[in-house]
C-alpha cells in the first residue's frame, strides 16, 4: 500500500501544477500572446472527452464485453469526419452572435425564446449531475485502493467517512475553486478560458502518457507481449468467448450501432465538448489538424484497454477484484508503486478535467438561462439603476460551480455504490443526444419552429427519464424493483426497458431508439403545423445562412426602436463593468470611423452592438430582455417583416421592369440597324441614279459635239452633209431635252410634287388623242394600227394631259420594237363595272419572264443593252406606271417570247358613273 | 462565403466509408474466433480500419485548398 502522506501530496502537487499552467495560460492571454491559439491544443483539448469513466471504466467494460466499449470511441471518430462541415458552421454562428453555451445556441436559433434555454438547461444539468458524481467517486475510489491496498479491493464493502474525512468531499471543493479561478475570472463578452483549456490539453497529455505506460507494463513486462497475452485468453472459458463477442450477444449489432450514433451526439453536445470545441476555439482552422489528431488520440488511448482487461482477469482469477480497478490494482500487485501512483495521477487528470470543463459550461447556462431571465423580469424594476452587475453575475456563476459541484458530490454520497452511479455514463449521454435534433435540424433546416424544438426536446427529455433514469432508481433500491421488472403497477405495456412491448435490446438502445422517435417526430410534426415569429424567422435565416451573411457583422435591419447612447452604454456597463464597457464601446465607434464613443448615434447597429456584447456576458435571450427594457423597441411585427418582403418584391419587379426595358432597347436597336441599312441602300440608289443619268445624258451631248466639231472643222462641207448633221445635232437635242424633262417630271412625281388637273376623263378622247399624236411614228415605219374602242366607256377620274401621255408612251414603245412593215399595233379598249382597260398589244419579239419586271425600272431595258443600240431613256415605262398607280390603277404587261407583248393598264370608273 | 466545395464532399464520404467499415455486416465476417498474429482478427480489423481512416482523413483535411 501507498500511505496518504504520499498520495495526498502528490495529488495537491499536480493540482499545483495546473494552476500554474493556468494561470501562466490567463497571462500571456492578458499580453495578446496566446499559448492555446494553435490547432495543437485544440485537439488536445477535445481529449477532455476521455474522462474517469474511460481511464477506469473502459476496462472495465472491455472485461464484460470484449470489443463493447469501442463504439464510445468510434463514434467520435465518425464524427470528426463531419467537424469540418458541422462544428465549423457552429462555430461561425457562434462567434457571429457571441453564443457562450449549448442553451444559448439552441435559444438564439429559435428567436431567442428563454423558455427553451431553461429547458435545455435542465436538461444538461439532470443529465450530467450524475455524471460529475461519477468522477467524484472514481478519485476518491482510486485513493481508497491506493491507500489500502492490497486490503479493500474496491468491490468490496465499503465504509463511508464523514464528510471531514472524505476525499471526494475535499476533492470537490478543491475543483470548484479551480473553475471558479480560471472560470470566472472577469466577465468576458467572448466567455473564453485560455488558461483552463491549456490546464486541460496538458490534462489530456498526462491521462495519455499515465495509460500507456500501464498498458505497456501490464501487456510486455507482466506477459509476453500481445500474442502471449492472447494465447492465455484462449484457453480461458470466458475471455475465449469475448474475441467474437458481437454474434453471440443478442441485438449484438444493433447496441453497437446504436452506441456508436449516442457517442456522436454526445461528443458534439456534451457541455464540455461544446465549451471546448465552439465556445474555446479560437480559429476555426484548427479545426483541420483536429479532425485527424484527436482520433488518432483515442485510438491511442484504446490500445491497451483490452490487453488491460485481459491480464487483470487472467491474473486475479477468482480473487473478485472490480475489473473496473484493474489499471490501478494490477501495478499495485506488481509492487510498482510509482507506476501506480502515475496512473492515480492520470485517473485525477481525467476525471478533474471533466468536473472542470463541465462545471464552467453549465455554471454559464445555469447563470444566463436559468437565473438571469427570472431575476431579470422578477426585479425588472431594480435593473432600472446605475448599479454594476458584472459582480453580481460573476456571483452567480461562483455559486453555479459550487452548487453544480456540490450536488454531484451530494449524489455520489447518496447513490453510493448503487446501479444509479455505475451506469451513469452511458445515461448521460443519452441524455445530451436529445439535443441533437433541435441543434442539427437548426442548422440545416429554416423552417424548424420554437414550438417544434420546445416539443421535441420535452418529449425526448420525457422518454429519456422514463425508459433510463427512473429504472436507474429502481435499481438502485429508491423506487420499487417491480418498475422495471414488470412495469409501473403491472402495466407491462408501460414497462421502462421494454415500452410497448419492445424487447430484446438492451437499456441504451431501447431508450435512445424511442427517445429519437418522439424526439424527432415531435420536432418535425410541430415544426410543420406551427409557424415561425418574426424574430424567429429572423434567427433562422441568420444561422442557416451564416456563411451567406457576409463577414461577421449582423444584420442590422431587421429592427425599428429608438434608444439613447447614454442608456445602451450605461445597460452595458451595468453587466461587464463600466471599464469594460467603454473600451467595447470605443472600439466599435473606431470601427464606424467615429473619434469617440459619445459621437455614435443611437441607431440600430449600436442597439445590435450592445444586445450582442450582453449576449456574451448573460445569453441571447436575457440580452434581448434586457435591451427591451432600455430601447423603446416596437417589435418587430409580422407586417413589418411583411413590409421588408414588399421591399424585396418590389426591388423584383424594378429589376423586371429593367429587363423589360432593355429588351425594349434591344428591339429599338435593331430596327434602327434595318432602317440604317434601308437608308444605305436608298443612297446607293440614288447614287446609281445620278451615275445611270449622268450616263445617259452623256450618250448625246457626245453625238451632239460630234458632229459640231465635224461641222466646225471643216467649213467646206458639202450642203447636203451639213444638213445631215445638223439635224443629227437637232435630233439629239431634242433626246436630250426629252431625256431630261423627264427625269424632272419622275423627280415630280416620286416626290408627290407633280402637278395634277384630276376631272371625269373620257378614256375614249384620250385614245384618239394618243393615235393622232403618235400617228406620225406609226405611218414613218410603216406599221398598221388598229384601233377598237366601244361606243361607249365610263368616264374614269384622273388627269387627261397624263393619261395621253401614258398611251402615248405605249404606243410609242409599240412602234419602236415593231418589224417595219410588216408589224401590227392594236389598241383596244375594255370596261366593266368596275374598271376601265386600255390595252396596247404588238406582234414585235416579245419580253421575256425575267425582263417583265425588270422593264419597270428606271433605265433598264429589255435585252442587252451593250449590244445592242438603247432605243429610247428608259423612262417611260417607270413614269407610265407611275402615273397610272397614282390614279389608282395598275399597269402590267403580258407576253410570250416572238408573240409579240401586250402592255394594258385599267383605271376604276369615276364614283358618279356608276 | 463558403470556400468552394474543399474538401466537403470527401468527408462526407468518408463518413459514409466509415460507418459502412464499422457495422454489420462488414463486421460480422471478422466477428469469429481466429487470430491473425496472434491477436483476434475482430480486433485487428477495428484498429486496422480505424487507423486508416484517420490516415485518409488527415489525407483529405490537410491537402493544401
Amino acid at each position: 500500500m501507498l500511505e496518504g502522506y504520499v498520495i495526498i501530496p502528490v495529488a495537491i502537487a499536480y493540482v499545483g501544477v495546473l494552476f500554474a499552467i493556468a494561470y501562466f495560460g490567463d497571462k500571456r492571454a492578458d499580453a495578446g500572446r496566446s499559448i492555446i491559439a494553435n490547432p495543437y491544443i485544440y485537439a488536445l483539448s477535445l481529449g477532455v472527452y476521455a474522462t474517469a469513466w474511460t481511464f477506469y471504466g473502459s476496462v472495465g467494460r472491455a472485461a464484460s464485453d470484449g470489443v463493447g466499449f469501442l463504439p464510445i470511441y468510434i463514434g467520435p471518430t465518425l464524427m470528426m469526419a463531419l467537424w469540418w462541415l458541422v462544428v465549423r458552421k457552429i462555430i461561425r454562428i457562434s462567434k457571429t452572435h457571441r453564443i457562450t453555451s449549448l442553451a444559448d445556441f439552441v435559444s438564439s436559433r429559435y428567436g431567442k425564446s428563454a423558455l427553451l434555454a431553461g429547458l435545455v438547461t435542465i436538461i444538461a444539468v439532470v443529465g450530467i449531475v450524475p455524471y460529475i458524481a461519477l468522477q467524484l467517486k472514481a478519485i476518491s475510489g482510486s485513493y481508497t485502493i491506493l491507500a489500502t491496498h492490497p486490503d479493500l479491493a474496491l468491490g468490496g464493502p465499503r465504509v463511508v467517512a464523514p464528510f471531514a474525512h472524505d476525499t471526494a468531499f475535499w476533492v470537490a471543493l478543491l475543483l470548484a475553486i479551480f473553475a471558479i479561478l480560471f472560470g470566472t475570472r472577469h466577465l468576458d463578452a467572448s466567455e473564453r478560458h485560455e488558461g483552463m483549456v491549456a490546464a486541460i490539453a496538458f490534462e489530456s497529455i498526462v491521462k495519455l502518457v499515465a495509460f500507456l505506460a500501464v498498458g505497456a507494463f501490464v501487456t510486455y513486462g507482466m506477459y509476453g507481449g500481445m500474442g502471449d497475452l492472447f494465447a492465455r485468453a484462449a484457453e480461458h472459458p470466458r475471455l475465449s468467448t469475448l474475441f467474437a463477442p458481437l454474434s453471440g450477444a443478442a441485438g449484438g449489432y444493433a447496441n453497437w450501432a446504436w452506441l456508436t450514433l449516442l457517442s456522436m451526439l454526445a461528443i458534439l453536445f456534451l457541455p464540455r465538448q461544446f465549451q471546448i470545441a465552439v465556445v474555446e476555439n479560437v480559429n476555426e482552422q484548427h479545426i483541420v489538424k483536429a479532425v485527424w489528431l484527436f482520433p488518432l488520440y483515442m485510438l491511442a488511448m484504446n490500445v491497451f484497454v483490452v490487453p488491460i482487461a485481459f491480464g487483470g482477469v487472467l491474473h486475479f482469477q477468482g480473487t473478485g477484484v472490480d475489473p473496473d480497478t484493474f489499471v490501478l490494482t494490477l501495478p499495485m500487485a506488481e509492487k510498482q508503486h510509482a507506476l501506480a501512483l502515475l496512473v492515480f495521477v492520470g485517473g485525477l487528470s481525467a476525471a478533474t478535467g471533466m468536473v472542470i470543463v463541465e462545471t464552467i459550461a453549465l455554471s454559464t447556462m445555469v447563470c444566463n438561462d436559468l437565473v438571469m431571465p427570472v431575476l431579470l423580469r422578477m426585479r425588472a424594476t431594480r435593473f432600472g439603476g446605475r448599479r454594476d452587475l458584472s459582480g453580481l453575475l460573476l456571483g452567480i456563476r461562483r455559486g453555479a460551480i459550487v452548487g453544480i459541484v456540490l450536488l454531484g458530490y451530494l449524489y455520489f454520497r447518496l447513490a453510493g455504490e448503487a446501479y444509479a452511479l455505475v451506469a451513469i455514463g452511458l445515461i448521460s449521454f443519452a441524455a445530451v443526444a436529445q439535443f441533437a435534433p433541435a441543434v442539427i435540424g437548426g442548422l440545416y433546416w429554416k423552417g424548424a419552429t420554437k414550438a417544434g424544438a420546445f416539443s421535441g426536446l420535452a418529449a425526448g427529455f420525457a422518454v429519456w427519464l422514463y425508459t433510463l433514469l427512473l429504472p436507474s432508481f429502481a435499481k438502485s433500491g429508491w423506487l420499487p424493483a417491480s418498475f422495471v421488472t414488470e412495469g409501473p403497477l403491472g402495466f407491462a405495456v408501460l414497462n421502462p426497458y421494454a415500452l410497448f412491448g419492445l424487447g430484446g435490446l438492451n437499456d441504451i438502445t431501447h431508450a435512445m431508439l424511442w427517445s429519437m422517435l418522439f424526439n424527432i417526430g415531435a420536432y418535425v410534426l410541430v415544426s410543420v403545423v406551427t409557424t415561425q415569429g418574426a424574430a424567429e424567422q429572423a434567427q433562422a435565416s441568420r444561422f442557416v445562412d451564416v456563411y451567406r451573411h457576409a463577414s461577421s457583422q449582423p444584420d442590422v435591419h431587421a429592427w425599428k426602436g429608438t434608444a439613447t447612447v447614454p442608456d445602451l452604454t450605461a445597460l452595458l456597463a451595468q453587466f461587464v463593468g463600466a471599464e469594460r464597457a467603454q473600451a467595447a464601446l470605443a472600439q466599435f465607434a473606431r470601427r464606424r470611423g467615429y473619434p469617440d464613443a459619445d459621437e455614435l448615434p443611437a441607431d440600430a447597429a449600436l442597439v445590435q452592438f450592445v444586445e450582442t456584447a450582453l449576449a456574451g456576458a448573460i445569453g441571447g435571450a436575457s440580452a434581448r430582455i434586457m435591451v427591451a427594457s432600455v430601447v423603446k423597441e416596437d417589435a418587430l411585427s409580422v407586417d413589418e417583416v411583411m413590409a421588408m418582403l414588399d421591399e424585396a418584391s418590389q426591388r423584383i419587379a424594378y429589376s423586371h421592369e429593367l429587363e423589360q426595358k432593355s429588351r425594349e432597347l434591344m428591339a429599338a436597336t435593331a430596327e434602327l440597324r434595318a432602317a440604317n441599312a434601308r437608308l444605305r441602300e436608298l443612297d446607293r440608289m440614288k447614287d446609281d441614279f445620278v451615275s445611270t443619268v449622268t450616263h445617259e445624258l452623256r450618250t448625246p451631248l457626245t453625238s451632239i459635239r460630234a458632229f459640231s466639231e465635224i461641222l466646225h472643222d471643216n467649213p467646206a462641207l458639202a450642203v447636203e452633209e451639213r444638213q445631215r448633221f445638223l439635224s443629227i445635232v437637232i435630233q439629239e437635242s431634242e433626246r436630250l431635252t426629252r431625256l431630261i424633262n423627264q427625269v424632272l417630271d419622275l423627280a415630280k412625281l416620286e416626290s408627290g410634287r407633280a402637278e395634277w388637273q384630276a376631272s371625269d376623263v373620257d378614256m375614249r378622247a384620250v385614245v384618239e388623242d394618243s393615235v393622232t399624236a403618235a400617228g406620225q411614228l406609226f405611218t414613218a415605219k410603216d406599221v398598221a394600227l388598229d384601233v377598237s374602242v366601244p361606243a361607249r366607256v365610263p368616264a374614269v377620274r384622273g388627269d387627261r394631259d397624263r393619261l395621253v401621255q401614258v398611251l402615248i408612251n405605249l404606243l410609242s414603245n409599240a412602234a419602236k420594237f415593231v418589224e417595219a412593215g410588216t408589224g401590227r399595233v392594236g389598241v383596244s379598249v375594255t370596261s366593266d363595272a368596275r374598271e376601265v382597260s386600255v390595252r396596247v398589244r404588238d406582234n414585235g419579239p416579245g419580253i421575256a419572264a425575267a425582263d417583265q419586271h425588270v422593264i419597270f425600272e428606271k433605265f433598264r431595258q429589255a435585252g442587252d443593252t451593250l449590244t445592242e443600240k438603247p432605243q429610247g431613256t428608259g423612262l417611260g415605262l417607270p413614269i407610265s406606271r407611275q402615273i397610272v398607280e397614282h390614279l389608282g390603277g395598275r399597269l402590267w404587261v403580258e407576253s410570250t417570247p416572238g408573240h409579240g407583248a401586250t402592255f394594258a393598264f385599267a383605271l376604276p370608273v369615276a364614283p358618279q358613273e356608276k | 462565403m463558403r470556400p468552394a466545395s474543399g474538401p466537403d464532399q470527401r468527408l462526407v464520404a468518408l463518413f459514409a466509408l466509415g460507418v459502412a467499415l464499422f457495422n454489420f455486416p462488414l463486421l460480422a465476417l471478422f466477428d469469429r474466433a481466429a487470430t491473425a498474429f496472434g491477436i483476434p482478427v475482430l480486433y485487428v480489423y477495428i484498429f486496422c480500419v480505424w487507423a486508416l481512416l484517420i490516415a485518409l482523413l488527415a489525407i483529405v483535411i490537410e491537402r493544401p485548398r
